[in-house]
């Protein structure tokens, strides 16, 4: 099966791998230069502006060696963050071999380590690459040092580049040929895929991308998605080469598409195999799992009217993210909503932006919140990811929160900070060892509850952007939770309310009351903003009374600028909720989420 | 609800002999330019198609119009007189500067037909119109008060302005009193609002005065409703007081209540049928546009009916006499609204009428809202 390679490339942040995909798309000559458009694997707006990758692309490169023999380099694009580690050890898993790339001018951080990890994780042959040599500021023998000392890897071995320039691409194309071993598996075999992405095209429906690894498939073939039991029949098999092409047939060791008259994506799992129906009992492939949702939080349309437009909208958002979970919900003071899952914070910040942008749909998003577990007094056991259904605490017997193990990597001198702000968010049990001299890898059991407001950025802060981190979900642990309330004018507001840990309760509702305070406008009368457990007021700010509002005159042009004043503040009125004889603007809602923990 | 009102005359006279430091009105100070000015307001026409009954009430402002030379008033009207036609009463206006006042120039003014003068007094503290950049002092406005009673005028406006940085509670008090003891049929007590760029603005800005605050404010306003309403004047508008239903400007009242008016002068609005339209805010401008024949640069909006609820929803909101309940029930929050700003004390029904209380004028630009 020679003739066949797949591989990704792996970076720390910003050292080039965006370009150096599309220098290694240019120089196959997949599409012409004057078509070129850069950086085409990163084709979602907010994936552009963030710099992250969201989902992963795939690119069949047909390359011809130096000896000439020819070759089908398939380049998986992995995603760039924690929310998505899942899907990244699944595109790994897809791939032989990946290109570790190396800033010439940073030499090896934070994340080229952990990404080195994740690569003999999955067995993968893995080829230094040296970036940006054409940098005066290109330190090569350091780089090169610090590849043998700080990764352990023989830097004879690295390939010398410059993505923007063009320079050693073919050497690296040469490379994964030579280095990169082809896709094991046999054509004879019965047929598996496995699934490593799926996307939504309005046409055709899902879209799956896959690795083959055992026999083949072809269109006209009825497939089972094993963790579902699903049957489909198969309308088309292809590769991705920028656009989809089509193909008669897609062999063990290829990567490509199957259509098949799939829906939605959430009729498909990410890790899934895929077999031929026929086939009674084929082993799955190895790694499956279902990817739960585990941060929470409600969303309602600003404009209470605009209800069913949200409704459309996330049917239509759901169609492309399988990992989104959503069910309807209401609230006392926001109306009808939903409330949603998310598999983490940065998954939820790109669903808000893409609902506002691509869906033009101004939501207010409740204070995200993970699934707690509470025991009650006649045994059974409730698991509750919304406040709104905090049992009455006079029946519960044991509260449950849930744990992660949180692995931090980042150069030594970091560590002592990065400890304090594991330790201020109830961090236990913490280890650590030195994986290579000068770096650090730390582990810390954390309430889940505890990182998915801010950690992640006050982690990159703490180490200047070199720490890196990822957690799995442990357990759930026994926790001192309450419940907090939050009124305004002595008025509940049902959507600010949120479960939270005993020692946090009194903090947090002072910063949640200092917000609203800050954000509601002055009304007539004077406003107690109140935070409460159960019924005892544990923190308390005030908007004080509008003592008058008058302008004193009104004659000729007044008339009119008075009139389109009225005109934009009742617009105005309309993205406010009102709570009793209080008007909240969106923005005071947008701002206690806002809140962090320090 | 078109109001079909005998339409009232606007005459806009935009010069001034000093500009005082917190006024953003159009005027300008190059009086030079006043007789090329003038001609042209007796000259303006209505814009084609929008005519007009004959006016109950004429109001010469400004700008400072008692700043014109000696017979120029005169002869305006008697032009104006040439070329509208005025209902027999009319309530005919002039605003004056203190310093202005002769007793020539009250009988001009009484020749042509002027039966009210509106006094811009301001204070009655020297300090104060000092800082204010007015050009007269207290005892002028005093005699100008006396003089145009002398000259037999029956109906005598005070305007006053209150809140400026460093007011205080005693000194609006004994303005007060001194203007009550000169026995105005009209009082108006404007609030001191900081806008446009004005070197009171800019002091604002650079921290020279501080802004005068919500409380002082409020109390500031009080004290002149309760001062004035105490001494029989009532307290018909927002910012204005009348001795008795008549005494209230007839005029300004055509404002409030969409009453076709036409202004005449640069910066002057008209309002007819549901149209509005302004003359642009330039001397050069408006006496090129006239002289051409072309009529001055204009520009203008024709209210939707929303628009015109809208107005009259705020405006209602801002006299005593209110709004009627028919009205305010085509607003789908009314009831609620209603209900609320009764409890906070701030309407009130009164036979098939809400109006607004004093507390109720306090908050004018709140009231609306509720209602939307
Ligand atoms: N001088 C020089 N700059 C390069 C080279 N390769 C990439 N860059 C620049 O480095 C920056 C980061 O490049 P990207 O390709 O976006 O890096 P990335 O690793 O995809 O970054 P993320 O997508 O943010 O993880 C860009 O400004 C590139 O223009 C190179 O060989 N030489
Ligand atoms: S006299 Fe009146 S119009 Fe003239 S500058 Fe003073 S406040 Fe303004």
């Amino acid at each position: 099966m020679a003739g066949i390679r797949n591989f990704s490339i792996t970076a720390h942040i910003d050292h080039g791998k965006s370009t150096l995909a599309d220098r290694l798309i240019q120089y196959t000559g997949l599409v012409a230069d004057r078509d070129f458009q850069d950086q085409i694997l990163d084709n979602m707006d907010i994936e552009r502006e963030r710099g992250i990758t969201i989902k992963s692309q795939t690119v069949c490169l047909p390359y011809k060696s130096r000896s000439g023999e020819e070759f089908i380099l398939n380049l998986i694009d992995t995603p760039g963050h924690v929310d998505f580690s899942y899907e990244v050890s699944r595109a790994l898993a897809s791939c032989e071999g990946v290109l570790l790339l190396v800033d010439a001018s940073q030499g090896v951080e934070a994340q080229t380590l952990a990404n080195l990890y994740l690569a003999m994780e999955h067995d993968l042959a893995v080829i230094p690459v040296i970036n940006k040599i054409d940098l005066p500021s290109a330190d090569i023998e350091n780089t090169r040092e610090m590849i043998e000392v700080d990764l352990g890897l023989d830097s004879d071995g690295a390939i010398l580049c410059s993505a923007k320039d063009g320079i050693g691409i073919e050497d690296i194309l040469e490379a994964i040929t030579k280095r990169i071993p082809a896709p094991r598996g046999e054509k004879e075999k019965p047929f598996r895929a496995l699934i490593f992405d799926a996307r939504y095209d309005s046409f055709r429906g899902t879209i799956i991308s896959c690795r083959i690894v055992d026999g083949t498939v072809r269109e006209g073939d009825i497939i089972r998605l094993m963790s579902l039991g699903t049957t489909h029949k198969i309308e088309e098999v292809g590769v991705f080469r920028i656009a989809r092409e089509k193909r008669p047939s897609l062999s063990a060791g290829e990567v490509g598409y199957i259509i098949a008259g799939i829906k939605t994506v959430s009729d498909t799992r990410i890790g899934d195999t895929i077999v031929h129906d026929a086939d009674p009992m084929p082993p799955a492939l190895p790694g499956f799992k279902e990817v739960k949702p585990v941060v929470f939080s409600s969303i309602y349309p600003i404009d209470s009217d605009e209800n069913s437009a949200l409704a459309d909208a996330l049917e239509k958002y759901k169609l492309n993210d399988a990992a989104l979970i959503y069910q309807r919900d209401s609230s006392a003071a926001l109306g009808h909503g939903f409330r949603c899952g998310f598999l983490g914070l940065l998954h939820l910040e790109v669903f808000q932006e893409r609902l506002e942008r691509e869906f033009n749909q101004g939501i207010i998003m409740t204070s995200p919140s993970v699934e707690y577990k509470f025991i009650l007094a006649n045994g059974d056991e409730v698991e509750v990811d919304n406040p709104e259904y905090y049992p009455d605490p006079g029946i519960i017997v044991k509260s449950l929160e849930p744990y992660i193990r949180a692995t931090m990597m980042m150069p030594e001198r970091y560590m002592g900070a990065v400890m304090q702000i594991c330790l201020a968010r109830r961090g236990v049990n913490s280890h650590f060892h030195y994986p290579t001299s000068g770096r650090i890898e730390l582990f810390f059991e954390m309430p889940l509850a505890e990182v998915i407001f801010d950690f992640y950025d006050k982690l990159k802060t703490v180490t200047q952007g070199y720490g890196s981190f990822d957690y799995e979900l442990l357990d759930y642990r026994e926790g001192n939770l309450v419940k907090v309330d939050i009124l305004v004018n002595g008025e509940r507001v049902d959507a600010l309310s949120t479960i939270i840990h005993t020692d946090r309760a009194r903090t947090r509702a002072k910063q949640i009351c200092d917000r609203l305070a800050e954000e509601i406008p002055k009304h007539m009368f004077k406003i107690a903003v109140q935070g409460a457990v159960g019924g005892k007021i544990i923190a308390r700010s005030t908007i004080s009374a509008m003592r008058k509002d008058v302008t004193a005159k009104c004659y000729g042009g007044d008339i009119t600028r008075k009139r389109k004043l009225l005109e934009k503040q009742a617009k105005g009125k309309k993205r406010m909720k009102s709570i009793g004889k209080v008007m909240i603007p969106q923005n005071a809602f947008v701002s206690v989420l806002k809140t962090n923990d320090e | 609800m078109m109001n079909d009102d005998p339409p009232g005359l606007y005459l806009h006279i935009p010069f001034c002999v000093t500009r005082c430091i917190y006024c953003d009105f159009y005027s300008d100070t190059r009086i030079s330019m006043a007789g090329r000015l003038l001609g042209c307001l007796a000259a303006e026409n209505a814009p084609r198609g929008m005519g007009f009954s004959a006016f109950d009430t004429v109001y010469i402002g400004g700008g400072t119009p008692s700043a014109m030379p000696a017979g120029s008033i005169a002869l305006l009207m008697e032009r104006i007189g040439g070329r509208f036609e005025t209902a027999p009463g009319a309530e005919v206006t002039i605003e004056v500067n203190p310093d202005d006042v002769t007793a020539g120039k009250l009988a001009e003014y009484r020749g042509a037909g002027i039966n009210r003068i509106s006094v811009g007094v301001q204070s009655f503290d020297d300090g104060e119109l000092k800082f204010l950049g007015r050009r007269h002092d207290a005892r002028s406005a005093i005699g100008a008060a006396r003089a145009i009673r002398e000259a037999g005028m029956e109906n005598l406006g005070i305007d006053l302005i209150y809140g400026f940085a460093g007011h205080t509670i005693e000194s609006w008090r004994s303005t007060l009193e001194t203007a009550l003891s000169l026995g105005p049929e009209h009082v108006s007590c404007y609030q001191m609002t900081i806008e446009g760029p004005t070197p009171m603005a800019r002091m604002l800005a650079a921290g020279r005065i501080e802004e005068t605050g919500e409380e002082l404010q409020r109390e500031l306003f009080l004290l002149a409703s309760a001062a004035l309403t105490d001494h029989g004047y009532i307290h018909y508008e927002i910012s204005n007081y009348a001795r008795g239903e008549g005494a209230a400007s007839r005029h300004n009242g055509k404002y409030w209540a969409h009453a076709p008016y036409l202004g005449l002068g640069p910066s002057a609005h008209s309002f007819a049928g549901g149209e509005r339209w302004w003359n642009l805010p330039s001397i050069e401008g408006y006496c090129g546009g006239v002289e051409g024949g072309e009529g001055p640069p204009r520009g203008s909006e024709r209210l939707t009916a929303r628009q015109f609820d809208l107005e009259t929803l705020y405006l209602g909101l801002r006299t005593a006499r209110g709004l009627p309940l028919g009205f305010l029930s085509r607003f789908p929050a009314w009831e609620r609204a209603l209900e609320r700003l009764e409890n906070e004390s701030c309407l009130r029904i009164e036979g098939d009428r809400v109006v607004p209380t004093t507390k109720g004028f306090l908050f004018a630009d709140s009231l609306p809202l509720f209602f939307l």
